[in-house]
This record gives structure tokens, C-alpha cells and sequence, in this order.
């Protein structure tokens, strides 16, 4: 009868749901506190965004396209006006960095991976070039006044060696891990046909590595187009158009929002406003040319 | 009483070698095929399926209460498939997809509102490679009862040592249990997953060819251990190693890949399932034969 | 007739060879020019207060007397309010994105922190004086620069914790699983076991990066003079806020001692971000050794 009793307890299936216990409660609550965690992260930049978004449309809608071309009064007070002379000279300011930084960036990563791979001179540069990139920017600021701005004055140049600075780590490391990814039996076969290493690394390598070059730069120049503190001791604070890359104070969209941000005026904060849109969208654009590009080397792989 | 010391210290027996390849020394006899109430497992018409792609085919097997189960065959046949799919260990995967009938003890294994760790509870795992905490020996064998709600000190330290008992590894390291886990040999660590899966109290004891990554002296100890957990714990074991499987266990289930006619793919199927001393004396089927007598594989 | 191998183009090679070298250098040269110059410009005030420039807790130009304390207080502060907001955020992020959330899902998200990554700093500052600090009170405070500096260096931690993370070896993972563990369990026993160390130096580049921020900053935090409080809703001061704010009318000694306060700051955030860096790049390199 025991032996019946214990066959009938046997064939009773286990009870496999879940248990009401505070173990799966709890992994539920931390699952949740993740959540909540990407909502935290959404919240401020849909907060931003939007902010941005609504306040700025409204100034630049209600003058479109002449905001971006308007001069900036000089009264802050005065309503209307735009950001020409701060979107001439983001433009320049960041254009001639550019300029300055790629060349400069892509060379000397190619010299760290192409010529001195592992040796000291190589491994100290690449440390300082992490160092380099964690300097504030404020304090880029001052060094740009102390060596350039105290000898030669305000000047768009001045400020587009400042972010020629904060750009140059940045593209010397992009562009060292885009040589990285180029595979070495490219270079063996140029090698093999007679060619010179500069001659391979400027006819095949680099050609080779040229769209992640290009990504890793346009990101670069975005994060920089958005500096302000280096221009602000560089660049000075004009109002007025100023095509002059070396000549005379200039202006930028940053320098812009940043002195207009704790006017008391609605009509400066309004253009605030504008100059931010202008500068969010065309660091928008900039990263997305990026993008572009970045896509581009993943359908060629 | 030489009887009753030997089931108290199994351990102290010195290792087997490995040209003694003999069947089971002990245990019940081993029928082709028993009670329902002995059924651990009832497959029916099972099938795994990554994506779109059918990884195992309609596997029809009953595995059976306090045996060592081998499943066999060559590489990509499907065996760590199937024995991932006993314990829900597809569920990390996504995309992965179990079709068909798997009750375990009349349950269905993926029923609605069936709970994965609860499964686990009851079904446990060691793995190919060696995974031990980076804790001390201690907690990692404690780590399953803490999480089941022991608490004091006295209740863990006796759940820990028969845990280790049960593994063959109290007498190496009963001096040493707050020693890091990590710093033990391969074989140690490997005989410590084990006893942190039994210390949980599951009622089976799942393997993924846990003596591959060992050498051949931890091997021969783990599969000493295998034949002494048997009387505990159900076993199911995947190896690759045709003579481990023919030495240990009580049944064998051979899969093999075949041609899937509508994906172009590889897929596993199970070939035979039978009692071991039978697929390696006599297999029913040819694909079997070839494989036993290494004609391919 | 000599087979000459050399070839006239061995000059040019050697040549591009010397420009490339060149142009790595001179992120030496740059970086030496940096701490040469910050240095030397800043000893006018050293030599007017000596080392009492960092003990001293007035900053009064008026009366030639510069003290920093107040400034590396204030720029502590809102880094350490600016990490408690961020660091579970991030971390939860991190944990999410990597433990949680399938495919599908992940992408968005990683697009979400790059463009968060995107906003310059000037705009969140525009944001946080115009909008933020208009709400609950807030007003110009260490709290409110708090909060910017914590959204903007939530992307730099969540995307290295990503990364730390990601090397937790699944066998451990599968290995907790296997035991019973919910997805909870499992992350305490096998995931963060792992990722500690390398979770550390991720949140120290944040903590360094939340230094050195200097436009957000200065626009929201009040521009207070001279007090340490450890009230957070008091409008403050930090390092770089103050060096924005006041250069422009500053007098020649005023300007030594903010560039003093400038090296100050340099000194701080290099040394906390070459820690940081170390304390990562041991954690993923102990983690693939393994």
C-alpha cells in the first residue's frame, strides 16, 4: 500500500510557475530601476531638444531665411536682427581649424602606425594625445591668449588654432584606429610591386582608409564647432561681419549664445535662441555627413 | 561494515585508469524501458529552432530516473542543443525556438506561466568550461542555498560540506574553504561547479561535455563521481568521447546531422536511443555503426 | 654602369617619413607649450599671496587678495552632485542596454546617447539658464549646475561601462543562470563581480570631464563669491566658471590669478583622468587575459 501511496505521490507533475517570492520580485523592481534609467536619460534631451526646437523656430521662422544673414544689433535690446556675422564666422573659425587639425592629425597617425608602431617616441604621444584631450577647454583658452591673442590681438585664426588644438588628439586617434583596420596585405602588395612606403601609404593606404578618415574627422569638427570658452579669449566679441580671417575680433554662434544667455533682454535671448538652433542643426548635419560615411565602410566590408 | 564505509567515503578509493572500460558495477538493472512514474523526461517530437533555421529535428526520446544518459555523435548534431533546451538555457538566446512536447515529470517545460529559474531549480547544469565564482569555495557552494533563503551559519556550513562530500572534494579542500575558487586546478573547479549545482538540490544534473576542457586524471575522477551522484541524481551527459560514454552511462542516445531538405542546412536528428551495452554491441542502426567503429565522425 | 637601388625617391621618403614624425610631435610640443605658458603667466599672483593662494577662502580683487579655496570647493561640489545624479542613471543604462534589452531596442538607444553626446555644452547652458533654472526653485546654483554637468557626461560613462561590461565572459553569466538566478542575481554574481574595477575608472572620467566643463558651468552656477557652503541650492562658483566670468574686466594681476586658478585646474583633471584611463584599460586588459 506505502509502495502504491508513493507511486501516486510520484506521478503528480511539479508545480514549475513562478514563485511569489522576493527574489523575482526584486529583479523586477531593478529591471525597472533601468528603465527608469532610460527615461531619466530621454527626459532632458527631449527637454533640451524641444526647448530648443520651439523657442528657436519661433525666432528664426518669423525671419527665414534672413536670420542667418542678418547683422546683430548692437543693442541688445533691440529685437530682430539675426546671427550672420556668428554663422559667417563659425563657419570660418571652424572651417580653417579644420583645415589646420586633419592634415596635421591624419600625418602624425600615420606615423604612429605606419612608421613607429611601438616604439617610445610613439607610446608617449599616443599617452600625451589622451592626456591632451582631457585638458579643458578653458584652460586651451588661456593658452591660445597667452601665445597668440596678447602678440597678435582677436582674430578668427586665433580661435581656429585653439580648436585646431582640441581637434588634433581626436582626429590623431580616429584616424590610427581607421589605419589600423586597413589590412596589411594591401601594403605587401604595393611593397612588392617596388613601391616606396610614403608612396604606399599615400597612394594606397590612406585611399584605402579615407571614409573612416572622413567620419572620424567630420565628428571632430561637430564637437567643435560647438566650443566656446577658447573663443571667447581668441576670437573676441564682434558684432559686426567680419570676412577677415586674421584680421580683427570676430564672432561665433557659441560666443554668441554664451553672452546673450544672462542678458536680461527678451529680444537678446531670443536670438539665444536661434544661434543655438543654428548650431545644434549644422552639428546635426555634420554628424549625419559622418554617419554617412561611416556606413558607407560597413557596406564596402 | 567495509560496504557501508565505502558509501561514506567514495572518494577515498584511489582513480580508476583508463584502460578498464568496463559497464556499471552497480546500481538497479538497467530494462530497455521502465515505468512512467521512473520518466525524468518525455520528449515528443521536439524541435530547436534559431530563427527560421531548424537546428533539431523531431527528437522522440524518455529519459529515466537515477540513470546516466549519453547523447553522442559528431559535432553540430544537435546534442548540446537538445540538452540546452531541458533546462531553458535557450531562452538567453534570441531568437531561439523550442517546438513540440518536453515534459519533465508530467510538466510541461515551456508551458505558459512556467518559470525558467524555478526549471533550473530543479534542473541543473555544469558546463564545458569551468565557470566558478570569483568568490571563495565557501560561497561559491553556498551560493545557491543563500539564494534559496539559508541564512545562518550552521545551516550552510552543513549544506556546504556535503556538498563538497558529494563532489569528491571536501578532504582537499576542507582547510581552505575561504580560498579563492579561481586559484584551484581545472579538475577542482570543475568538481566545485558540481557541488555548487547539487548543493542547490535539483533532482537532475545536466553535463556539456564537462571533461573536454580537463586532463585525463580529472577526467577519470569526474566520471568516478558521475557513477556515484547516479544514485542521487539523474544524469544526462553530452560528450564527444565515444569510450566515456560506453564506460559510464546506462543509456545512449546517438544524433547525427542530416541534409535539411528545405533550408539547405544542416539539421540534428536523433538516430538511436538505447541501452548503452546494446548501441556499442549491437546498434540498430548503420549511421550508428559507422560512427561507433570510426568509419566517420 | 653602378645599379643604383637607392633611387631618387629615397630622399622624398625619408622626407614624408620626417613630416609625419613631426606632426606627432607636436602634440608634445603643444601640450609642453600649454604647461609651460598657464605656469609662467601665473606667478604674479604667487609671488603676491605664495602658497596661501590655496588656503586662503577670500577671493577679493578688489583688495589684491586671490584665494582659490572656494573655487576647488565649488568645482568638487557640482562634481560630486553632478556624479550622484549621474552615476545610477548611467549604470542602469549601461546594465539596460547590455543585460536587458534586446537588439531591436539597443540601437535606438546607442543613437539616443550619441546624440545626447552631440549637444554642445553651450546649448545645455542656454537650456539650463533660460529654462532649468526657472523651474522648482532652482535658480542659479550648484544644484542646477549639478544637473547639466550630470547630463552631459552621462554618454561618456554609459558608453565605457558598455564596454567594461561586455567583457563579462557568458560562461559566468549562463553559469549563475543555470543555478536559479533571476536577471538580478545573475548581474550581481557574475556581471558586476567583473566589471567593478573597469566601472570605477569609467565613472572617474566622468568626474573628470565634469571638472574641466567650463561654458555650462558658468552659466548656471550663480556666480557666488567667497562662501563654502555645503548647501546645494546656494549659487556657487567653480574654477572654470570663474575664469569665464571675470576675465573680461580683469586687471593684470586679477588675470595671473585666474590663470593660476587655471593650472589649479589642469593639474587636477589630468591627474584624475590619467587614473581613470589606467584603472580602464587594466580592467579590459585583465578581462581578456582571463
Amino acid at each position: 500500500m506505502q509502495l502504491a501511496q508513493q507511486e501516486q505521490a510520484a506521478v503528480a507533475p511539479p508545480d514549475l510557475s513562478a514563485k511569489q517570492s522576493w527574489r523575482s520580485v526584486k529583479s523586477l523592481i531593478m529591471t525597472g530601476l533601468m528603465v527608469a534609467s532610460v527615461a531619466a536619460v530621454a527626459l532632458p534631451l527631449v527637454a533640451v531638444v524641444s526647448a530648443v526646437l520651439r523657442r528657436g523656430l519661433a525666432v528664426v521662422a518669423h525671419d527665414f531665411p534672413g536670420f542667418f544673414v542678418n547683422e546683430i544689433p548692437n543693442i541688445a535690446r533691440r529685437p530682430g536682427g539675426g546671427m550672420g556675422p556668428a554663422v559667417l564666422g563659425t563657419l570660418m573659425v571652424t572651417g580653417a581649424a579644420t583645415l589646420i587639425a586633419v592634415p596635421l592629425g591624419v600625418l602624425g597617425a600615420v606615423y604612429l602606425h605606419e612608421y613607429g608602431v611601438k616604439n617610445h617616441f610613439s607610446r608617449l604621444v599616443r599617452f600625451m594625445s589622451t592626456v591632451m584631450s582631457g585638458v579643458p577647454s578653458i584652460v586651451m583658452g588661456l593658452f591660445i591668449y597667452i601665445v597668440w591673442t596678447l602678440h597678435f590681438g582677436y582674430s578668427a585664426f586665433g580661435g581656429s588654432l585653439a580648436l585646431a588644438c582640441l581637434m588634433l588628439p581626436v582626429v590623431i586617434g580616429s584616424t590610427e584606429q581607421m589605419l589600423k583596420l586597413v589590412p596589411h596585405h594591401l601594403r605587401e602588395a604595393s611593397y612588392a610591386l617596388g613601391s616606396s612606403k610614403s608612396r604606399t601609404i599615400l597612394t594606397v593606404v590612406l585611399p584605402a582608409a579615407l571614409p573612416g578618415i572622413v567620419s572620424g574627422s567630420l565628428l571632430a569638427v561637430a564637437r567643435a564647432a560647438g566650443e566656446t570658452a577658447p573663443l571667447l579669449f581668441a576670437v573676441g566679441a564682434a558684432n559686426e561681419y567680419n570676412p577677415h580671417l586674421f584680421e580683427e575680433a570676430n564672432t561665433a554662434l557659441s560666443v554668441q549664445i554664451f553672452g546673450n544667455a544672462t542678458s536680461s533682454f527678451v529680444a537678446a535671448q531670443d536670438r539665444a535662441w536661434g544661434a543655438a538652433l543654428t548650431l545644434v542643426l549644422v552639428t546635426f548635419l555634420v554628424t549625419l555627413a559622418a554617419r554617412v560615411f561611416t556606413a558607407r565602410i560597413a557596406r564596402k566590408r | 561494515m567495509q560496504l557501508e564505509e565505502r558509501m561514506e567515503e567514495p572518494h577515498a578509493r584511489p582513480p580508476r585508469g583508463l584502460s578498464q572500460v568496463k559497464p556499471m558495477e552497480s546500481g538497479p538493472p538497467v530494462v530497455s524501458s521502465r515505468p512512467e512514474s521512473q520518466v525524468v523526461f518525455d520528449l515528443e517530437n521536439v524541435e530547436v529552432f534559431y530563427g527560421a533555421f531548424r537546428a533539431v529535428s523531431r527528437v522522440n526520446m524518455k529519459i529515466f530516473k537515477n540513470e546516466i544518459t549519453a547523447f553522442i555523435g559528431p559535432s553540430g548534431c544537435g546534442k548540446t542543443t537538445v540538452l540546452r533546451s531541458f533546462n531553458r538555457m535557450h531562452d538567453v538566446t534570441p531568437g531561439a525556438r523550442v517546438a513540440g512536447g518536453l515534459r519533465y515529470r508530467g510538466a510541461e517545460i515551456y508551458g505558459p506561466n512556467v518559470s525558467a529559474t524555478e526549471v533550473r531549480r530543479r534542473i541543473g547544469m555544469v558546463f564545458q568550461k569551468p565557470n566558478p565564482f570569483p568568490k571563495s569555495i565557501y560561497d561559491n557552494v553556498a551560493f545557491g542555498p543563500r539564494m534559496s533563503g539559508a541564512k545562518s551559519k550552521a545551516d550552510l556550513d552543513v549544506i556546504v560540506e556535503k556538498a563538497l562530500r558529494g563532489a569528491a572534494l571536501w578532504d582537499e579542500v576542507k582547510d581552505r574553504l575561504k580560498a579563492s575558487a579561481l586559484g584551484m586546478s581545472g579538475g577542482q573547479q570543475q568538481r566545485l561547479c558540481i557541488a555548487r549545482t547539487i548543493a542547490v538540490g535539483p533532482e537532475v544534473v545536466l553535463m556539456d561535455e564537462p571533461c573536454s576542457a580537463l586532463d585525463p586524471i580529472a577526467t577519470a575522477r569526474i566520471e568516478e563521481l558521475m557513477r556515484e551522484l547516479k544514485s542521487r541524481f539523474t544524469i544526462v551527459i553530452v560528450t564527444h568521447n565515444m569510450q566515456q560514454a560506453a564506460r559510464c552511462s546506462d543509456r545512449t542516445a546517438f544524433f547525427t546531422t542530416e541534409l535539411d531538405s528545405k533550408s539547405d542546412r544542416r539539421t540534428g536528428t536523433l538516430v538511436e536511443y538505447d541501452v548503452t551495452t546494446k548501441i556499442f554491441s549491437n546498434p540498430g542502426d548503420e549511421r550508428t555503426e559507422n560512427y561507433i567503429t570510426g568509419r566517420f565522425g | 654602369m653602378e645599379l643604383d637601388l637607392r633611387g631618387s625617391k629615397a630622399y622624398a621618403d625619408r622626407a614624408f617619413r620626417w613630416s609625419a614624425a613631426a606632426a606627432a610631435g607636436l602634440v608634445l610640443v603643444v601640450l609642453g607649450l600649454i604647461a609651460i605658458t598657464i605656469t609662467g603667466r601665473s606667478t604674479p599672483v604667487f609671488r603676491q599671496m605664495g602658497v596661501q593662494f590655496f588656503t586662503t577662502t577670500r577671493w577679493s580683487p578688489a583688495d589684491a587678495l586671490f584665494g582659490a579655496l572656494p573655487f576647488v570647493w565649488g568645482t568638487a561640489f557640482t562634481a560630486l552632485i553632478a556624479l550622484a545624479i549621474a552615476v545610477p542613471i548611467s549604470l542602469g543604462m549601461a546594465l539596460f542596454m547590455t543585460q536587458v534589452a534586446p537588439p531591436r531596442v539597443k540601437r535606438p538607444m546607442v543613437y539616443l546617447m550619441d546624440l545626447l553626446a552631440g549637444v554642445p555644452s553651450v546649448v545645455f547652458g542656454l537650456w539650463g539658464v533660460l529654462v532649468l533654472s526657472q523651474l522648482f526653485g532652482l535658480g542659479r546654483s550648484f544644484m542646477t549646475a549639478g544637473i547639466i554637468l550630470a547630463i552631459m557626461i552621462i554618454p561618456i560613462i554609459t558608453s565605457l561601462s558598455r564596454e567594461v561590461i561586455e567583457t563579462t565572459p557568458p560562461g559566468d553569466k549562463e553559469g549563475a543562470l543555470a543555478l536559479g538566478c533571476t536577471r538580478w542575481e545573475m548581474i550581481r554574481a557574475a556581471v558586476i563581480p567583473h566589471s567593478a574595477g573597469g566601472l570605477v575608472g569609467a565613472i572617474m572620467l566622468g568626474l573628470g570631464r565634469a571638472m574641466g566643463e567650463t561654458i555650462a558651468a558658468a552659466l548656471v552656477i550663480g556666480s557666488a563669491l567667497g562662501q563654502i557652503t555645503i548647501h546645494p541650492f546656494a549659487p556657487g562658483n567653480s574654477m572654470p566658471a570663474v575664469i569665464a566670468n571675470e576675465w573680461g574686466e580683469a586687471d593684470a594681476l586679477h588675470k595671473s590669478a585666474l590663470i593660476a586658478l587655471a593650472v589649479t585646474l589642469f593639474i587636477i583633471t589630468i591627474v584624475v583622468n590619467l587614473f581613470a584611463t589606467t584603472i580602464v584599460q587594466r580592467s579590459m586588459k585583465k578581462a581578456q587575459g582571463l
